[in-house]
């Protein structure tokens, strides 16, 4: 069964995010938003489609070969004119891509100001295989 | 302890209880249990009579789960009901778990885990190591499984064309994890012809043990992909082959054509050449297009064009490609045909662009690399 990796980004979406910083919510609606990203896993987990969950840092670094003999090279990121910034992931294995494309919409109605969707943009990527589809 | 043996026993076991009149969904966590109790017990000494153990530890299981059910529900604990005797076994009850298991009503993904877990006997933990994902997600995928199928009469007969999807589902997934799924789909399969002599079981049978008898030349010694035609055929198990072209040729003697049984014998075809060029295209492409026909499957009509290609030049090929885009879409296996066929025809340029774009559509990074490396042979 094909798994997608539903991408949740700082920005870099098809348009940019509509909806206010978070820091400027009141404490409730971050609290019920938070709680929003953990039923959602729960729901996935019942449905049998749960791989994984993570957020991510928005701190990092870039890294690169340094060279024989040479450290690696590493720059502090990321870079102010970084288009994208990933800000998590839901992993799911479903019977469709139709099917990813909803636990998308799920998670893009997580509630922001006075409990009303976001409509944050979500990522849809489908996770390579190692197997070949027969032959 | 005999792992292959408990898991014959196990759909066997559930079907004695299930027979007796218990709860499908909890006969089966009953079987289960003492598939679990056996692994820790018979290590020392196996019982003389390993079924009949089996069923009296799930009988006994079971009754303690209507107990704790029972009290769950601040029942009386005393008052568990017995299974009611009753017939106790039937010999088609493995292929009327299989019709429960691949109920229509399931998709694909749960008809698939609960098949392996109630008629394979495999513990949900080898299940979702196969298909890499949590054991929680897994248990939670069956148990809704059963569910929908729970108050599902244990007599009817379902729809086998949905079973022998599973199992061909089953075959072809076989790569994670440490249990060998296609060695499991050819065994759940024989035993489902031991009690049905449906010839489309046949024809799977043989389709799975054909392409089962190539899998240490698919890939080579760096785990790259190898194409039919580059196999090493010294390589492909004769044994294999030669029980696969004697299930399919009695098949085929039933004269009730299906899908797998000529799907089998274009394999057999291909198995019974001792070189690539040796290959019997035009029978090849008798074959599919009885296949298209019979099923109007668009990847069949992609496979036919390849034989056409082989039989009538690889302009012919590409012709019986047109059209195919509108049901196809932007399948990378098109792509993959298209920019082969323009290779043959000497049309390097644009069977390396399609062998590129082929490369960027597939989702298999074992079909990626290959389609990737055809496009770079083509630009040297």
């Amino acid at each position: 069964m094909p798994k997608y990796l539903i991408l949740k980004h700082y920005n870099g979406g098809p348009e940019p995010a509509s909806f206010a910083p978070m820091d400027q919510w009141t404490p409730d609606e971050v609290t019920a938003h938070m709680e929003f990203q953990r039923e959602v896993s729960r729901i996935l987990t019942d449905s049998g489609e749960f791989v994984d969950a993570r957020a991510l840092s928005p701190q990092g670094s870039w890294v690169q070969y340094g060279g024989p003999d040479a450290a690696p090279v590493v720059t502090d990121g990321p870079f102010p004119e970084t288009k994208e910034l990933i800000a998590g992931w839901y992993l799911v294995d479903v019977d469709s891509e139709a099917r990813a494309h909803e636990v998308a919409a799920l998670v893009s109605r997580a509630p922001g100001q006075g409990g009303e969707p976001i409509y944050e943009w979500l990522e849809v990527r489908p996770v390579m295989e190692d197997a070949p589809a027969g032959e | 302890v005999n792992e292959l043996l408990l898991r014959e026993l196990a759909p066997q076991v559930l079907g004695v209880l299930v027979r007796r009149g218990s709860d499908f969904a909890s006969a089966e966590d009953a079987v289960q249990e003492a598939l679990i109790e056996a692994h820790r017990t018979w290590s020392g000494a196996m019982p003389d009579e390993p079924k009949a153990w089996l069923v009296a530890v799930a009988r006994r299981k079971l009754v303690d789960l209507q107990r704790s059910e029972a009290a769950r529900r601040r029942r009386e604990s005393g008052a568990v009901e017995e299974p009611a005797p009753g017939p106790t076994e039937r010999a088609d009850d493995t292929l009327l778990l299989m019709f429960l298991c691949c109920h229509p009503a399931l998709t694909p993904a749960s008809a698939v885990a609960l098949t392996l877990r109630a008629v394979g006997g495999l513990t949900t933990r080898e299940i979702a190591e196969a298909f890499l994902v949590p054991e929680a997600t897994m248990a939670q995928r069956i148990s809704r499984a059963k569910r929908t199928v729970s108050g599902q009469p244990f007599t009817t007969p379902g729809d086998l064309a949905v079973v022998l999807r599973v199992l061909y589902l089953i075959f072809n997934a076989g790569y994670g994890g440490r249990v060998d799924l296609a060695a499991e789909a050819i065994r759940l399969t024989r035993l489902l012809l031991l009690e049905s002599d449906e010839p489309e079981i046949a024809g799977l049978l043989a389709l799975m043990l054909l392409h089962h008898a190539r899998r240490f030349a698919r890939q080579d010694a760096h785990g790259s992909l190898v194409p039919l035609d580059e196999q090493d055929r010294g390589r492909w198990q004769r044994a294999e082959i030669a029980e696969g072209v004697r299930v399919l040729t009695a098949a085929l003697a039933r004269d009730r054509r299906g899908e797998y049984q000529i799907q089998a014998a274009i394999a057999a075809l291909h198995d019974d050449a001792p070189t690539a060029a040796d290959t019997d295209w035009p029978q090849v492409l008798a074959w599919y297009d009885d296949l298209v026909a019979l099923t109007d499957n668009p990847m069949a009509a992609l496979s036919r064009a390849v034989a056409l290609g082989e039989v009538a030049g690889p302009a012919e090929g590409l012709r019986a490609t047109d059209g195919l885009d509108e049901v196809l879409g932007e399948h990378h296996r098109l792509d993959a045909v298209r920019a082969h066929l323009h290779e043959r025809a000497g049309d390097r340029a644009e069977a390396a662009a399609l062998y590129r774009r082929a490369a960027r559509r597939t989702t298999s990074t074992a079909e990626r690399d290959h389609l990737t490396r055809k496009a770079a042979a083509l630009r040297s």
